[in-house]
Parts: structure tokens; sequence; C-alpha cells
């Protein structure tokens, strides 16, 4: 009997436990250095962040969000960085085959904040916002860094020029 | 005492109504759901107001295969979803693909088995 009620309430609780994961959000472990200094400031400890599926529910991003998104390359792998240009805007690239990239429709240019050690836009170009699949909301352990995450981005990377 | 009642209803009917959506969510996101497709661009395969049924368990494994028909998030707008048939995967040389270059696999939501309406044109539409 209570085998039955155990399956019962495990059959029932597993879909709601993935749709909460899947709408609102999850914690994740922050792997590698491409986003130092913000994120795994010495690479002994690693940050965990809170990743906000519900902020992007309709692909609203803004300049300086930290994102995760589903790499280009291999669609298996998350990878997190900061958006720095949206479409429409033109950026002014770092090592990318052209100097200057108009952000395709539909599309962002994203950079990890540590120039020279991150896989990102100036390598694999603008990627789609369909890729988005959450917003680095939060630090969440270890306690010590329990902090928001905020938009931001250095002056010398802000698009040369903005649409909207 | 007829309050709480109406409150302990009410809460068991939102419940059963949360578990459902639950469910469904999951069915859909994981297992496979129903697409109804509009515009000529797989003619004469599919037409408009054909209606799919795919699955999103090849996606997810990576067992998609040259000539299947998916489904796909647009790149150049999230919101809206593409049907396509595979020309190519990574390494291979191809013409396709026409208006967007090659699409990142990421994009990919699902893979489509078989139309289920109109009824009398139900076929099977993968390969295996």
């Amino acid at each position: 009997m209570w085998l039955r009620s155990v399956c019962k309430s495990v059959l029932l609780g597993v879909p709601i436990g993935i749709t909460f994961l899947d709408t609102i959000g999850y914690v994740a472990r922050v792997e590698g250095i491409s986003m130092q200094p913000v994120l795994n400031p010495d690479s002994k400890n690693t940050d965990y962040v809170f990743l906000s599926r519900w902020s992007v529910r309709d692909y609203d991003v803004r300049r300086g969000d930290v994102i995760s998104l589903v790499s280009p390359k291999d669609p298996n792998q998350k990878i997190i960085k900061r958006i720095v240009g949206l479409q429409g805007d033109v950026v002014s690239t770092l090592g990318y085959k052209t100097q200057y990239v108009r952000v395709p429709e539909g599309h962002c240019w994203v950079e990890g904040d540590h120039t020279g050690h991150t896989l990102d836009s100036n390598t694999f170009g603008p990627v789609s916002l369909g890729l988005v699949n959450a917003r680095a909301a939060y630090i969440v352990w270890p306690p010590s860094r329990w902090q928001r995450l905020e938009a931001k981005l250095p002056e010398h990377r802000k698009p040369f020029l903005e649409k909207q | 005492m007829a309050f709480m009642r109406f409150v302990g209803k009410t809460c068991g009917f939102l419940g059963y109504a949360l578990q459902t959506a639950c469910v469904t969510h999951c069915a859909f996101e994981y297992v496979g759901d129903f697409v109804m497709c509009s515009g000529p661009s797989m003619e004469p395969t599919l037409q408009t107001n054909n209606v799919l049924f795919t699955e999103h368990i090849s996606p997810r494994v990576q067992r998609l295969r040259r000539g299947d028909i998916v489904i796909s998030r647009s790149p150049s707008n999230p919101k809206q979803n593409i049907c396509k048939r595979i020309t190519g995967l990574p390494g291979d040389r191809v013409r396709d693909s026409r208006l967007y270059g090659p699409v990142p696999e990421g994009l990919i939501r699902s893979r489509v088995v078989c139309r289920v309406w109109p009824l009398d044109k139900i076929t099977l539409l993968s390969e295996y």
C-alpha cells in the first residue's frame, strides 16, 4: 500500500518539478574562466548561479545581461556569456573576420568578460536568439559571493552604433 | 462550514489543474507534440494546414539524419518555428538552407514522424 502511494507521488511530483525547472529557473555551476572577474574570480572556488528561465520567456534580453545559451557549435554544451549587441546594432569586434558587424535580425552578439580567454561571438559570430536558454540572475553559492548580477557593459564594449 | 468546503474544493481543483498542466508540458516538451504547418516551403510533401505529429527525443539524443523533416526555431525570429528537411549534417558540403545558411543544431526542436490531418492523407513521414 505504501509503495503504491510513493509511486503515485513520484509520478505526479516529477512532472511538476521538471515544469518548474523549465519555466521558472534552476541553479547551475559555472565552469571556466571566460566570465572572470564577475564569475569564478579565483579558479579554486566555482560559483553557482541561478538561471532564470522566466525572464527570457519572450526572448527579451538587454545589452549587458549575463545569459546562458546553447553553444552554436555543440548543442550539448551550454555556455555563459554577456550580451553586447542586439539586432541592428553595429559592434566593433575583437579579432573577428571583419572589424565591424551589424547584428542580423533575431540575433545577438555575446562576449565573455575575460577578453582573450573566452570563446564567444568574436569566434563564432552573431548567435540566434533561439539559442538563449536563461538569464543568470544571481550568484547563489558560495554564500559569501551572494549577489545580483547586474546588466552592465564596460564603456569600451558598448556597441559602436545602437539601434532603438 | 460551507465556506471551508468551498475553499477545500477549489484548492483540490487548482491542484488537479496544476498537475495536468505540468504533465502536458512534460509530454509536449520531452516526448512529442502536434504541429500545424503553413506555407508552401515543404510542398509537395506537406501542404498548408496539415497537422503533423513530431517527436522530441531524436534531437535531444542527436539521432538526426539526412532526409529527416524537422521543426526548428527560425534563426531570424525565435518565436517562429520553421519546418524543413535536413540536407546536410556537420562536415557535409551543401548548397541548401538557402536563406539562413547552416542552422545551429541547438535550434532544432523536434523531428516529424507522421501526418495526422487531413484524415485521408495520414502517412508516415520518417524513414524508421
